[in-house]
């Protein structure tokens, strides 16, 4: 009887190109990015860092509502959103609203989804994605549907969905990979492993050493990368977006990275289940800190640089969250108007209750 | 026109909308080459080819999801769940997801899906082939739930509710399949949603049915009248949302009312209709609104299905409660 098991395993190895020092080890695999490229790629990093910070204090004083921390896995987030193009589509998890901001979604509405409000969740033209789903793995059978839709009509673009190591425990996340690979779906199925679905540690997720090998199951590609290393994330993604669109199958993307926060803002104290140890361990692989060094190495950041985006943001934040204060808060009939394209009979009464109500 | 069952009027529906809209796409478990379980796809493959009529991967989540995706490519999709029973494995794809769309994306994106699945008591299958489960989808909001009692409002139905830009729940009652053929236009028409059918005016009680059960209550009617009651049959079609003002209407002119479901007594369409009634024409009864339903337990499959089940007997018993109170 053949044993299959370890071998499949130990085809998975991390893929990285910047180690944690900033220095090139795998030269080949190298993407083309033009020096505006990678600045603008620092540049996003930089930001989202300044964006987790500011959004944790915002919530902190009250002014945003569910807002679930991103410090730490901005190479796997932005990395793999640059690698889009605009005809991409983006199905997130509710830790991935950086993507949907570097795709387009403005960031005033990015704070009205935090606070729950439903203008958050309307896409302007030119961004196709939904916002970011709260039910672990729900997303992943839409996005597989997506990628099948994009087949079907022949169109040159992918479906990226985004979900965590606890997510890919889910039916759905099986369902989804699988029916993608069965019915030939775009699809990209990015998996950012930050070690901990809230407090389970990914080791009690499965007994599979890694998520990547997942894939086999599903008869898809399965990579496993260092999702610390942007230059990584992007060249896997923009790797896997290639062969969906070429008829190639699908891909599920394991990111290794992890979260400094705590899951969401609401109450959650990582300190009952992480050690500073481990803590310290994970930062020093810090994807800002690996990338500044490589751009420094070419002369192509600095401080100065690097204060202009931090004060960029902060101004551009406090100008979102003043447009977000100052939209008219969302009424009970405006839900009413928007559970059915024409409102049913039975709801029309209520609706006149409520109308009554707001007046007042 | 021709002779339909009520399976060959869903196959028909299906087949116009198919032929109309190139967006529709119709898959699911046995859907493709087998025609359906029921044979409620038969042929459709062979005539619209594989990209449009599919088998799919066996799971209710994943088709639904799924369903779901291809709507957010513009797609105008028919999943079927081969027995209504196997919702539990998909009711995040429904009720967490599907039905919250518009709702979530702020009024911008609509899922024009319509899921047909077969439901119903009487035709002795296996465990959770036959529950009805249909007050768990009116409870949630931004579906329609649609159950159609006879081949001519199955066409016309299933057509409307294709072309509906809200999700629809289609449920098809087995035992109707092929009990009985009637005229069904060959030509295409629809029937709107939301609106019930007096199926039998009357004047002394309302007796209010849907599926199946329609059937029943015409029945129980019919002999009520031997025995001088006169029983107005109203044929809800769409439990969700309820045509209150058809129903209501009938109320104060009869002044009785019975309302009448396969499903469990506990929490379904039957107890809320007869709410509506009493909040809302309270002077106008003479008796109070009762229900003829199945006993709150699981469904019995095969064993005692016929004595669980209501039938014309177990109505004709209720009205007579009605009309002596």
């Amino acid at each position: 009887m053949k044993r299959t098991l370890e071998n499949i395993e130990n085809q998975f190895e991390t893929f990285q190109i910047l180690n944690e020092e900033g220095e090139i080890v795998n030269e080949d695999a190298v993407p083309e990015l033009s020096d505006d490229d990678l600045k603008e790629i620092m540049r996003r990093m930089v930001y989202t860092r300044i964006l987790d910070q500011r959004s944790i204090a915002l919530n902190r004083q009250g002014r945003l509502g569910f807002y679930a921390p991103t410090a730490g896995q901005e190479a796997s987030q932005l990395g793999s959103q640059y690698a889009l193009e605009q005809a991409d589509y983006i199905l997130p998890g509710y830790r991935d609203v950086p993507q949907l901001i570097w795709q387009g979604l403005p960031l005033y509405k990015a704070f009205l989804f935090s606070k729950g409000h439903y203008v958050g969740n309307q896409m302007p033209d030119g961004l196709n994605a939904v916002s970011p789903q709260i039910i672990i793995g729900a997303q992943i059978t839409q996005a597989a549907g997506v990628g099948i839709g994009f087949k079907k009509r022949g169109e040159e673009a992918v479906a990226i969905t985004y979900t965590g190591d606890g997510g890919a425990s889910q039916g759905d996340f099986y369902e989804g990979v699988n029916f993608a690979g069965a019915l030939g779906g775009q699809n990209i199925f990015v998996v950012q492993n930050n070690q901990f679905a809230i407090s389970v540690p990914v080791e009690k997720q499965s007994a599979a050493q890694t998520i990547a090998q997942k894939a086999v199951a599903a008869g898809i590609e399965g990579i496993q990368v260092d999702g610390m290393d942007v230059l990584a994330v992007y060249a896997v993604t923009k790797d896997a977006r290639e062969r969906a669109i070429n008829g190639e199958g699908p891909t599920l993307i394991e990111t290794l990275t992890y979260r400094y926060g705590p899951h969401t803002m609401a109450g959650d104290d990582p300190t009952r289940y992480r050690t500073e140890d481990m803590n310290d361990e994970w930062e020093k692989k810090d994807p800002i800190v690996r990338f500044r060094k490589y751009l420094e190495s070419k002369d192509l950041w600095n401080e100065d640089e690097e204060n202009k985006v931090i004060e960029k943001a902060k101004e551009e934040i406090k100008a979102a969250i003043k447009e977000a204060d100052n939209t008219p808060k969302q009424k009970v009939t405006d839900l009413m108007d928007i559970m059915y394209e024409e409102l049913p009979q039975s709801l029309k009464e209520q609706r006149e209750e409520y109308a009554e109500k707001e007046s007042k | 026109m021709a002779q339909m069952t009520m399976i060959q009027a869903i196959t028909e529906a299906m087949r116009t909308e198919l032929g109309n809209d190139e967006n529709v796409l119709v898959f699911g478990e046995d859907v493709g080459h087998n025609g359906g379980v029921f044979r409620a796809t038969e042929g459709l493959q062979d005539e619209f080819g594989e990209e449009r009529v599919f088998d799919t991967p066996l799971a209710e989540s994943g088709i639904n999801g799924m369903a779901i995706g291809l709507a957010l490519t513009g797609f105008r999709p028919v999943p079927e769940i081969q027995f209504f029973g196997f919702v539990f494995e998909t009711m995040d794809a429904i009720s967490g997801q599907m039905a919250r769309y518009r709702f979530r994306t702020g009024g911008t994106k609509s899922m024009p899906i319509t899921i047909r699945s077969p439901f119903g008591g009487g035709v002795h299958t296996p465990e959770l082939h036959a529950d009805s489960l249909e007050g768990l989808m009116a409870q949630q909001p931004g579906l329609k739930v649609v159950i159609p009692s006879n081949p001519y409002d199955a066409k016309g139905l299933l057509i409307q509710s294709i072309r509906d830009n809200d999700p629809v729940i289609f449920l098809e009652h087995m035992k109707l399949y092929r009990s009985f053929r009637e005229e069904v236009p060959e030509e295409e028409y629809t029937v709107e949603l939301g609106k019930a059918n007096v199926k039998r005016e009357g004047s002394d009680v309302t007796l209010v049915a849907y599926g199946a059960m329609v059937h029943s209550a015409l029945k129980a009617a019919e002999q009520l009248e031997e025995d001088g009651v006169s029983a107005e049959v109203i044929d809800l079609r769409t439990v969700s949302p309820v045509d209150y003002e058809t129903i209501l209407e009938s109320v104060k002119k009869t002044n009785r009312a019975v309302m009448i479901q396969e499903a469990q007594k506990q929490a379904g369409i039957a107890s809320s209709v007869a709410a509506e009634i009493q909040e809302k024409a309270i002077l106008h009864l003479e008796a109070p609104v009762m229900r003829v339903t199945a006993p709150d337990t699981v469904y019995p499959f095969t064993q005692a299905e016929g004595v669980w089940l209501p039938d014309h007997t177990s109505i004709i018993e209720k009205v007579e409660s009605v009309m002596n109170f």
